[in-house]
């Protein structure tokens, strides 16, 4: 099936108009299941983040030495600095193609409320792009000399980090929706209000590996993470409606 | 209790006639003001008993680092004001804050640059406040990106507003986080945290913090002068306001010339 038949066939499967979703679960749930739905038909596109931050974090093995002390040591760095950048790559998919043919500005005329179904987009969006990089962190960081004892806390650093993450990156994201070319404004915009994230998620990596106590930075990671959740849908939805008109 | 004022205050002709009645109260005596401290500052202050002579370069340095960051939240309440009540003119001193701010910031990092060479052998450490301030300058360059990225003056002021509004509530956690971030790596390099106690050192600082912001209103009045001149362009109380006669066809109706009155409608669907 190519990638337009199914994408039709995913529109037209959306309710039609008598059993239209009157509830904001229900419409939340079939925005995500139709985000999920064309993602999965177009696993290429979906799978370009991970592929990206396997290939950046074997890049430094290969530009320093292949040292287990020293990579170590610079394990945390090239888990952040390549899950950010994965993160700000994946982006592009989140809201240009829904802008261009029109699904946006349905979802903003539905009369259900906006912010609810921006944040089932973003979430779908840390689904396919945030938590492969958590599922596939362990791998790398046993790669870069993290022992296994340090494994669960990276798994649980970046579990908070991508959320907040994606969250933070939604708001660029819609902020730079109708531009043609928006790539390097959009690491602009978003690789600063990102920092405070890499910053506690590098030092909990760091201390995981050195076999430090880490609740420390996982609860200010936590608390970005809610911080995010809590007020980033309501700057997404307001640059959206924005970037619609 | 009368908000006519703050109405009045929002109304571009208002604003431009009564900014070219205050620009030059502002600049004149924001000269006085700088040159009288820069005079008792590098001739009258005596110099510290471990820096020398270099310590001087504060009296230029605190205030424009105070001023970036106070740049900063001015340009996200004006940009709040004019997102929330679609107030013209607090759009355009939002607009015309972005450059201040950051000139203001490079101005903070060079000086703090030239100072750090001879007190702490390297142009650039990664000393808290000069990473959050580097932080600082990349918001203010986000900003001036999106804006630029905009065609339509009134989508760029509605866009950036957000990212302004994201920002200042970022900006806190940026701070704390370079400063633990740091601080957990080395012990603390913090440096004034003393504080001055020579009044013959307070006074000229406190007077070039004074002038910084005299400066920094009447630049920002100019500019927003500026600002509105562009936006307004095609308005009938412009060109009387400039002596002109007025235009005969406007190129756009009514006497604002807002370009929002020339968009389509949003529904399509």
């Amino acid at each position: 099936m190519t990638a337009d038949g199914g994408k039709s066939e995913a529109v037209a499967s959306q309710a039609p108009a008598s059993e239209a979703p009157r509830s904001l679960a229900g419409a939340a749930f079939a925005v995500m299941q139709r985000d999920l739905r064309l993602a999965l038909r177009r696993s290429g596109d979906t799978l370009q983040p991970l592929g990206f931050f396997v290939i950046v974090t074997t890049l430094f093995p290969l530009a320093l030495q292949p040292d287990l002390s020293l990579l170590r040591d610079i394990a945390p760095a090239a888990l952040w600095v390549g899950a950010l950048l994965a993160s700000l790559l994946a982006l592009d998919l989140l809201f240009r193609e829904d802008a261009q043919d029109g699904t946006l500005e349905q979802l903003a005329l539905c009369g259900l409320p906006f912010t609810g179904l921006l944040a089932a987009k973003t979430a779908v969006h840390w689904l396919l792009t945030g938590l492969p990089l958590v599922v596939i962190a362990p791998l790398i960081a046993t790669a870069l000399g993290a022992p296994a004892t340090a494994v669960p806390a990276i798994v649980a650093a970046l579990l908070l980090g991508t959320v907040a993450l994606s969250l933070i990156g939604a708001v660029g994201a819609g902020l730079t929706m109708g531009m043609k070319r928006n790539g390097s404004l959009m690491a602009l915009l978003v690789l600063p209000l990102a920092v405070p994230v890499l910053i506690f998620g590098a030092q909990a990596t760091a201390l995981a590996i050195a076999g430090e106590p880490i609740a420390a930075p996982l609860y200010l990671l936590g608390a970005m993470a809610v911080l995010a959740v809590t007020l980033a849908p309501w700057a997404v939805a307001a640059a959206v409606r924005i970037g619609l008109e | 209790m009368s908000w006519v004022w703050f109405h009045r205050f929002g109304s571009p002709p208002h604003f431009y006639r009564l900014s070219r009645r205050l620009v030059p109260w502002f600049a004149w005596s924001a000269l006085v003001v700088c040159v009288a401290g820069l005079i008792d500052g590098l001739v009258f202050a005596p110099p510290d008993f471990r820096q020398g002579d270099g310590y001087r370069i504060i009296f230029v340095h605190v205030p424009a680092a105070l001023l970036s960051l106070q740049v900063y939240v001015v340009m996200a309440a004006s940009a709040a004001i004019g997102l929330i009540w679609r107030m013209k003119v607090a759009h355009a001193v939002a607009a015309s804050c972005a450059t201040l701010g950051a000139s203001f910031t490079v101005v903070a990092l060079g000086t703090g640059m030239l100072w750090g060479k001879p007190m702490w052998g390297a142009y650039w450490a990664w000393d808290p406040r000069l990473t959050s301030e580097l932080l600082l300058l990349f918001l203010y360059l986000g900003y001036m990106g999106l804006r630029s990225g905009f065609d339509d003056t009134a989508r760029a002021d509605r866009a950036s507003a957000v990212l302004a509004i994201v920002g200042v509530v970022n900006v806190p956690i940026i701070h704390y986080s370079v400063v633990w971030w740091n601080s957990l790596h080395q012990g603390s390099t913090l440096i004034g945290a003393g504080g001055i106690a020579v009044p013959s050192m307070w006074v000229p600082l406190v007077t070039m913090i004074v002038g910084f912001e005299l400066y920094f209103i009447a630049l920002l009045l100019i500019r927003t002068r500026g600002e509105i001149l562009r936006r307004e362009r095609n308005a009938h109380w412009i060109a009387e306001a400039l002596g002109a006669p007025p235009p005969t066809a406007p190129a756009y109706g009514g006497a604002s010339g807002h370009p929002a009155a020339h968009r389509p409608a949003v529904q399509r669907g």
